[in-house]
């Protein structure tokens, strides 16, 4: 146990390090730039690079007069947004996954499936979410109304890699270990589940991680044609309109943006460490 | 026909219709029960098909293939074959002793079963201590301990083993031979062994099979009648390496004119 914590301490750390460092840059950059007076690729201002200090105290101010701190704000339609984005991976994980399975099973289903499945994600999201607002918004039970519909579209980002990678991590079982299998005349049931599946989950986890990031993502831009405001992607819209008057609170919004895909990243990263027993160099 | 009788193939032919290869011919092998067999020749001879063949992995071109009075498929279906290859295939995700009952799953026999089972194999492999470990942190011999007690656990008709030790250093071979060895008397299985190594084949078997390639035919077979208990000593029978040498002389004699870079110019 001392081991562990002084790793998660060094860890730590190690990251806030990391963030200093960063912050350092940025005023570094800052400060030549200004200095200077250099235009390329941009002349840096407090408008187009505000100070990391700036940014920091925007946390703690409300950002329209009669309102709670920025931070305080933040912090509840990160939730919202998290809520959406959560729905969205759960839909889109199970979703990839069993699609992957299906097709894992039919070659003739993955060869005219496949290219469908591809084109879905060549259209752009902004192009389908109003479609899925308006179909899916309506069949929605009340407490559903509204985000439900920004969970769809989450998942629509999420199951593609998902689906990718099930189907490639259920044909990596090892070949002897089927023949194996079928010495014990196993039904095909029971090769996926002991051992397609199994063998499929450092594939799928690896997966999993993208799509951790790519569901928060499709959250935000989801709640944009929703017409949502108590999310992340609402504040982002709105505070881009004060861009030019206040472009610390669309930074601070940004910041947080990141945590909430930081923190699901680090969840799927956790989940995969409990359920994934592989020799360490097998690790995907 | 004796009742004894576990596997019967007759006029089994194999050809693989990419390169047209014939990798056996015309092939007949008998083995009773208790019988330890092992099928040895060079790369190319056709005993790993030969195996695959009895354990319906691979179906013959012609001839058949009894085992205990069905077909193989049949056999197979009612699970009569314990099969270990040269790679222990473990399941990385489950622990030693979930990989020996995995097998046990499959017959469907429950968990207290399958538990009081489990541990009753790992004492046969002597690997009591190691239940909870997972396969990579075991070494190569280990690892094929578990693999041939996953292979026993469920008491199949017929054990078959291709190469099982061919990728272990030479001495974890001598003790696993004699493990073998040991486990079979306990059991009384029925064996057949695939091995490149004639000292192997000899100190085993009850019977040595020696095949010559292209096209995949059985040279000779040469009892073997050793007494038993084999130990650490039957290596230094002079009988031992009376047979070791008839063993080489077959597969020498039959592989002569087949091997090109042999012929005098």
């Amino acid at each position: 146990m001392p081991a562990s914590l002084l790793h998660a301490a060094r860890r730590s750390l190690g990251v806030g390090a990391v963030v200093l460092a960063l912050a350092g840059l940025w005023e570094l950059y800052h400060w030549i730039w200004t200095t200077t007076g250099w235009t390329h690729p941009f002349a840096v201002d407090s408008t187009s690079m505000p100070h990391v200090w700036t940014i920091l105290k925007a946390f703690g101010q409300p950002a329209q007069v009669n309102q709670p701190a920025l931070i305080t704000i933040l912090f509840h339609k990160s939730l919202f947004t998290a809520k959406e984005a959560v729905v969205g991976f759960a839909l889109g994980a199970v979703v990839g996954f069993a699609l992957g399975v299906l097709l894992a099973h039919s070659r003739l289903l993955q060869r005219g499936v496949t290219p469908y499945i591809v084109a879905s994600q060549t259209i752009p999201i902004l192009a389908i979410a109003p479609m899925v607002v308006v179909w899916v918004n309506p069949k929605l039970p009340g407490p559903f109304q509204g985000w439900g519909s920004v969970a769809v579209i989450a998942a629509y980002l999420t199951f593609f890699p998902v689906t990718i990678n099930t189907l490639r991590g259920l044909h990596s079982a090892d070949a002897r270990a089927l023949e194996l299998m079928r010495t014990y005349a196993a039904s095909a049931w029971t090769v996926l589940w002991k051992l397609r599946v199994p063998a499929s989950l450092p594939y799928v986890f690896s997966a999993l991680r993208l799509a951790a990031t790519a569901s928060v993502v499709g959250a935000i831009i989801g709640e944009l044609p929703s017409g949502l405001q108590s999310g992340l992607g609402g504040a982002i819209l709105n505070f881009n309109q004060y861009y030019s008057i206040e472009p610390q609170e669309l930074w601070a919004t940004n910041i947080v943006a990141a945590l909430v895909g930081i923190v699901f990243f680090s969840v799927v990263v956790a989940a995969e460490k409990a359920v994934v027993r592989r020799a360490p160099e097998n690790v995907a | 026909m004796s009742a004894e009788l576990v596997v019967s193939v007759s006029g089994v032919t194999k050809t693989f219709p990419r390169g047209n290869v014939t990798a056996l011919q015309d092939i007949d092998l008998a083995l009773t029960h208790g019988e330890f067999v092992s099928l040895i020749g060079p790369s190319g001879c056709g005993k790993s098909t030969l195996l695959r063949v009895i354990g319906d992995l691979v179906e013959p071109t012609a001839g058949t293939v009894t085992v205990n009075g069905k077909t193989a498929r049949q056999a197979r279906i009612d699970r009569d074959y314990g099969i270990v290859f040269q790679d222990a295939v473990l399941f990385d995700w489950r622990t030693v002793a979930k990989n020996i009952a995995l097998p046990l799953e499959m017959v469907g026999w429950d968990r207290d079963r399958r538990k009081a089972r489990v541990e009753e194999m790992l004492d046969l492999v002597e690997l009591g201590s190691f239940a909870e470990h997972h396969p990579w942190q075991l070494s190569g011999g280990m690892q094929q301990r578990v693999s041939i007690a996953r292979a026993l656990s469920f008491e199949p008709a017929l054990l078959l083993m291709d190469e099982p030790f061919g990728a272990l250093d030479e001495m974890t071979r001598e003790r696993l031979n004699l493990e073998l060895l040991s486990i079979w008397e306990t059991l009384g299985s029925t064996v057949i062994f695939v091995t490149h190594s004639i000292s192997e084949a000899v100190f085993l078997s009850t019977k040595v099979v020696v095949m010559s390639p292209r096209p995949g035919r059985i040279a000779g077979t040469i009892d073997v009648d050793l007494p038993r208990p084999r130990a650490a000593e039957t290596r230094e029978d002079p009988h031992y390496f009376e047979l070791v040498t008839a063993v080489r002389e077959l597969l020498r004699k039959r592989g002569e004119h087949l091997l090109p870079e042999e012929e005098p110019q």
